[in-house]
């Protein structure tokens, strides 16, 4: 099982920032993201808009801001769990937390702090009233392996960067590729629209614009899509998948059922050091909710700034702390720990 | 009506009216307003046009700016979008909205 002294449930730019803190105090810290790459919102959803609110920066991309807060961090070590959602929180003998990932993965912890955001990003589900039903038969948000398709008949829904993609991807390896969408203009890279385009003029896809997917039908299995023309009405056709790709909204997840005290979608903490209502647990960031709370990446590091002192209080209740500046001590790294 | 303020309505997902009072003068769009008022809209993403939390439908003929390349792409990726469909984020409260009566989309 991986150890650490902070494991911090959130890899965005509060999470990543709070190594730093916690470093300086010679805390180790392990980051666990539910998305696949460190950063959070700011990678996921705004990479290239510039954020002028970090002080010492008049401007900074968020994409920037990340790879800055991943560079800072590099000296203490942190190690990472990444594309893996925290599922179970559970408490040792010792005192100790064991957090338990959706795909198994343990980690113990002296202190969890939850530098969640917003939540979890889980992929948008379109509304259709029997979707659930055919999850895993037939139904899928996420392509994992393209293989799997092969000589299928599949049906796409989106119109953004992923649909375009896997359209193009997918065209030659399966039997009949339809492709669904709202509107006849694409928001995807143009290279890619354009290919898509010219893929539905040669006839390899059935390229269905002004469209949604309004219905599901199979026994055990999806065999049919209903799709909603704005003004041919409704058609049929026959397919044996249907993947709507229509990117990510964060959840609150697992963290509701975690005995914190929850309000409104936010943690309750004690500002006095981003406390929640169990022990050992904090949170900090967009996640936390406290009387004049607001929403910002520069109140998120002083948070988690405070929060780490309490947590050395936490981890070592015997040994005094003192408080050094940088400027007097410099930043004195850890080892590698599988350099 | 005191200068500065217009009335807006907005019919919440029971189908309840509200009238709003929304001031003109404070830089402030339909999906700020719906949360002062303390409206079930969620404004996730701060009003950058990437969530479509304040995904709504315009029930009246008011002149509106034209929607952006940003927010008709956020609308792909929305549900429930039909031909009067707006982000409430990208609606800036001005005097020419004044009687504006907008709709919440499903979430």
């Amino acid at each position: 099982m991986k150890e650490t002294d902070i494991l911090i449930i959130g890899a965005g730019p509060v999470g990543l920032f709070t190594v730093f803190e916690a470093g300086l105090l010679k805390l180790k810290c392990h980051l666990i993201d539910a998305l696949p790459q460190p950063g959070g919102q700011l990678t996921e959803i705004y990479p290239k808009k510039p954020i002028y609110d970090i002080p010492g920066y008049p401007s900074v991309l968020a994409g920037e801001l990340v790879d800055h807060l991943m560079e800072q961090i590099k000296p203490f070590d942190p190690q990472f769990t990444l594309g893996e959602r925290a599922e179970v929180i559970e408490k040792n003998e010792a005192g100790e937390f064991i957090l338990t990932t959706n795909r198994g993965t343990k980690i113990k912890a002296k202190v969890i702090a939850i530098a969640g955001g917003l939540g979890c990003f889980e992929p948008r589900k379109p509304p259709i009233e029997n979707i659930t039903d055919y999850e895993d038969k037939g139904v899928e948000y996420i392509i994992k392996d393209p293989e799997f398709y092969r000589g299928k008949k599949v049906v796409i829904a989106g119109g953004g960067d992923s649909a375009l993609d896997w359209t193009i991807f997918l065209a030659d390896l399966v039997e009949e590729l339809t492709l669904v969408h709202r509107r006849t203009e694409f928001r995807g890279a143009l290279d890619s629209v354009e290919k898509v385009m010219e893929l539905a003029e040669k006839g390899k896809i059935n390229l269905v614009t002004e469209a949604q997917v309004v219905g599901l039908g199979g026994e055990g299995k999806i065999e049919t899509v209903s799709i909603k023309h704005k003004t041919e009405g409704v058609a049929n056709i026959n397919t044996d998948h249907f993947i709507p790709l229509f990117g990510l909204s964060p959840k609150l997840g697992p963290i509701g059922e975690w005995g914190l005290n929850i309000n409104k979608n936010a943690i309750e903490v004690n500002t006095l050091d981003y406390s929640t209502s169990v022990e050992g647990i904090y949170a900090i960031g967009d996640i936390n909710t406290y009387p004049g709370k607001l929403k910002l990446i520069l109140c998120g590091f002083h948070e988690g700034t405070l929060m780490v002192q309490s947590a050395f209080k936490h981890i070592y209740p015997d040994k005094k702390l003192s408080f050094k500046y940088t400027t007097v001590t410099g930043v004195t790294g850890f080892e590698k720990e599988n350099a | 009506m005191s200068e500065g303020m217009i009335k807006i309505t907005v019919i919440d997902r029971e189908d309840q009216s509200h009238e709003l009072e929304a001031p003109t003068d404070m830089n402030m769009n339909i999906m700020e307003l719906c949360k002062a008022y303390d409206l079930p809209v969620e404004g996730t993403c701060g009003g950058m046009a990437l969530c479509s939390t304040c995904h709504c439908y315009i029930q009246t003929d008011h002149e509106l700016n034209k929607a952006t390349e940003d927010e008709e792409d956020m609308l792909d990726q929305a549900f429930f979008v039909e031909d009067n469909s707006r982000l409430g984020c990208q609606l800036k409260l001005k005097d020419e909205l004044d009687g504006l009566v907008i709709k919440l989309a499903p979430v």
